[in-house]
């Protein structure tokens, strides 16, 4: 099966049921294919009038208690954001799928692009800490959806899968494990009964995450877009506003061991590491394989989490490396935060996206880089 | 001659969260009343409080969600409807009512608002209808009658109005009625009426925003605008009504048509189901 339907498959795996979104190339095929699915598990699909309403939905229906996604593309991402915020103020669990292709604006939507990394960290107002995976291969895209619900579910945010075109069409073989060995995380729910004082935003455990009460669960809960208290209640003042914001914040910084996923290649005695993600790390891998035949000692580390950044995964392959090279379908943005993060420039492999980069270029910037 | 009995509680404060007191409504803004009809609904409709969830996007009208102690969502603006249709599709066995305003439902959120209506999705919308953005100072929004003056419209608003009822008929709901705030019993038993039918519903609220709206345009208070609708609204029978009456301009000394202005039993939407897999 193709990337979109392993996604899709994921999903119902992680127990969705519930997706609301608006056709968009690529990522279509996600959405074509729970149409089909969902009914036939009790799930609801709806499809919305546009990306807006698609995000609002999903954010409702996890509220009142269903796991919840919509799947969309770098236009439709742009839509999103207004409501990702409300996601993350409400600390609403959910997961968005962005099939990333060729941007700014309409740019080519049927062609891969990787152009979107940033805007899936900084895209929506405000301050908060992302939480964004890249899939390199189908399976993947199956299994990080079901890790993306867990984060999701965990931690009380938003979640992207940063897939792209390449991955969401390309057909591979696809392993759906049975219910049993996926293992689920589940969402901490009050521990007093209902109609008993609860506080919806009191948090009680080291890891920053309150108790979450769902609509019809009786305990009243009230949850705003607006700087609130403990209570819920908006609170207009620059000190709640500071302690709100600081707290949803730290919740992703003290559990980034739990959201960090990287993975090595050829990284002992690596003297040129090439870092990349999603698809060009495919081009990577095999650039490194033929780096090494040619007696260049060349390492891959592929970044599976964008964000948070796995920043000691880096320092530490990098570490005695005399050469970093950064390969990405775009004109350099995860290569930036890598230079941020070392302290030192970096090479750039760089394309603005339509094409997939393949080994070449990679292979190319790495022997020039030995010599 | 019965002896005055004092009592501690109003019947309604179960369902208002007095910590939340003082609201944030001016002198003469009929919200208040619009809200409070809402709850007497609540409390009548025999439908367990539990099960009753609201949702409101933003401005003055948005913050309805914020004073009824129910499961409640004060979300983004223009966003109340599609995140109301995600907790209905969620848990059918809900009543979602989206309270809020004419420039969040009808200007930003215009889009979901027919849609949802063509779906015929069970959501309950009351929109309060004041004639202008209130909580950003008073500018011309969807409904404020062209010529109508307002902060960004100085030299009158240049713009031709939506009339909400005749809007929300084409786009496919079950229910339609329009009230003003002095009309309170008769929006009471318009929001049970609500409850009560299946698919999307509408009622339209006239409220006075002196603040906003009316300072602009001559009227002077809250009262005054209260005086104008005992005035000049003319009940509506059986729906039958031409819908170019259905325009409102208060300025005008024209008739303002009110009551239950359409019913009909449309399907209220259902996901695909898939029997027997």
């Amino acid at each position: 099966m193709n990337g979109d339907e392993a996604c899709a498959e994921g999903a119902l795996a992680a127990g969705c049921r519930f997706f609301a979104g608006y056709p968009i190339t690529p990522s279509t095929e996600v959405a074509e294919h729970l149409s089909r699915r969902l009914p036939q598990v009790g799930g609801v699909f709806i499809q919305m009038e546009d990306e807006l309403g698609s995000m609002a939905a999903i954010l409702g229906a996890s509220a009142a208690g269903m796991r919840a996604m919509t799947a969309t593309s770098g236009p439709g991402f742009s839509l999103m954001m207004e409501n990702i915020g409300l996601g993350i103020m409400m600390e609403i669990p959910c997961v968005v799928i962005d099939v990333m292709r060729g941007a700014p604006s309409t740019g080519l939507p049927t062609m891969p692009g990787q152009s979107d990394v940033m805007q899936a960290r900084w895209g929506s107002h405000g301050d908060y800490e992302s939480v964004a995976y890249a899939p390199w291969s189908p399976q993947e895209m199956f299994d990080l959806t079901i890790h993306c619900f867990n984060v999701a579910d965990r931690y009380r945010l938003p979640v992207f899968l940063l897939a792209d075109e390449v991955v969401g069409h390309m057909v591979e073989r696809v392993v759906i494990p049975t219910p049993d060995k996926v293992s689920l995380w589940e969402r901490k729910r009050p521990s007093v009964p209902p109609g008993e004082p609860f506080r919806p935003y009191a948090v009680k455990d080291d890891d920053l995450v309150p108790p979450m009460a769902l609509a019809g669960d009786g305990y009243k809960v009230h949850l705003t877009g607006l700087t609130h208290d403990e209570r819920g209640y908006p609170e207009m003042t620059a000190e709640a506003h500071h302690e709100l914001v600081t707290r949803l914040v730290n919740k992703v910084r003290v559990n980034r061991s739990d959201l960090l996923l990287s993975e090595g290649f050829d990284l002992e005695g690596a003297e040129i590491l090439v870092i990349s993600y999603g698809c060009t790390a495919r081009s990577a891998r095999r650039a490194v394989r033929d780096a090494r035949a040619q007696g260049v000692h060349a390492g891959l580390l592929r970044l599976v989490s964008l964000w948070p950044f796995a920043e000691e995964a880096v320092k530490q392959a990098a570490a005695g490396a005399k050469h970093i090279i950064v390969a990405e379908m775009n004109l350099g943005q995860m290569s930036r935060e890598v230079e941020r993060c070392l302290g030192r420039p970096v090479n750039g492999v760089f394309h603005a996206g339509g094409a997939m980069i393949p080994p070449d270029p990679i292979l190319q910037a790495i022997m020039e880089t030995a010599k | 001659m019965t002896a005055l009995q004092f009592v501690e509680n109003h019947p309604l404060d179960k369902l208002i969260r007095a910590d939340r007191m003082p609201h944030i409504w001016c002198p003469g803004c009929g919200i208040g009343i619009a809200m409070r009809c809402y709850a007497q609904s609540i409390l009548d409709s025999g439908f367990p409080v539990e099960r009753h969830v609201v949702v409101s996007g933003i401005g003055c009208s948005g913050r309805v969600a914020g004073y009824m102690n129910l499961d409640s969502y004060h979300t983004t603006h223009g966003r109340a409807i599609p995140f109301a249709t995600g907790i209905i599709l969620a848990r059918p066995e809900l009543m979602v009512t989206v309270f809020s305003g004419d420039g969040d439902l009808v200007a930003i959120g215009g889009n979901h608002l027919i849609h949802a209506a063509r779906r015929n999705i069970n959501l309950k919308i009351i929109c309060i209808n004041n004639f202008n953005f209130g909580m950003t100072g008073g500018q011309f929004g969807p409904t404020t009658p062209k010529g109508a003056h307002a902060t960004t419209a100085p030299y009158g608003n240049p713009e031709m109005p939506f009339n909400l009822p005749y809007l929300l008929a084409a786009a496919g709901a079950n229910y339609v009625a329009r009230w003003t705030t002095l009309h309170a019993r008769q929006l009471k038993s318009a929001i049970l009426e609500a409850f009560a039918k299946p698919g999307f519903t509408f009622i339209e609220v006239l409220a006075p925003c002196p603040i906003g709206f009316g300072k602009s345009n001559n009227i002077n208070d809250g009262l005054e605008e209260m005086e104008l609708y005992r005035n000049r609204c003319e009940l509506v029978r059986d729906g039958d009504v031409r819908t170019d009456d259905l325009v409102i301009d208060l300025r005008e000394d024209k008739p303002i048509m009110i009551g239950k202005l359409l019913e009909r039993n449309r399907p209220p939407y259902q996901p695909a189901q898939v029997t027997g897999s």
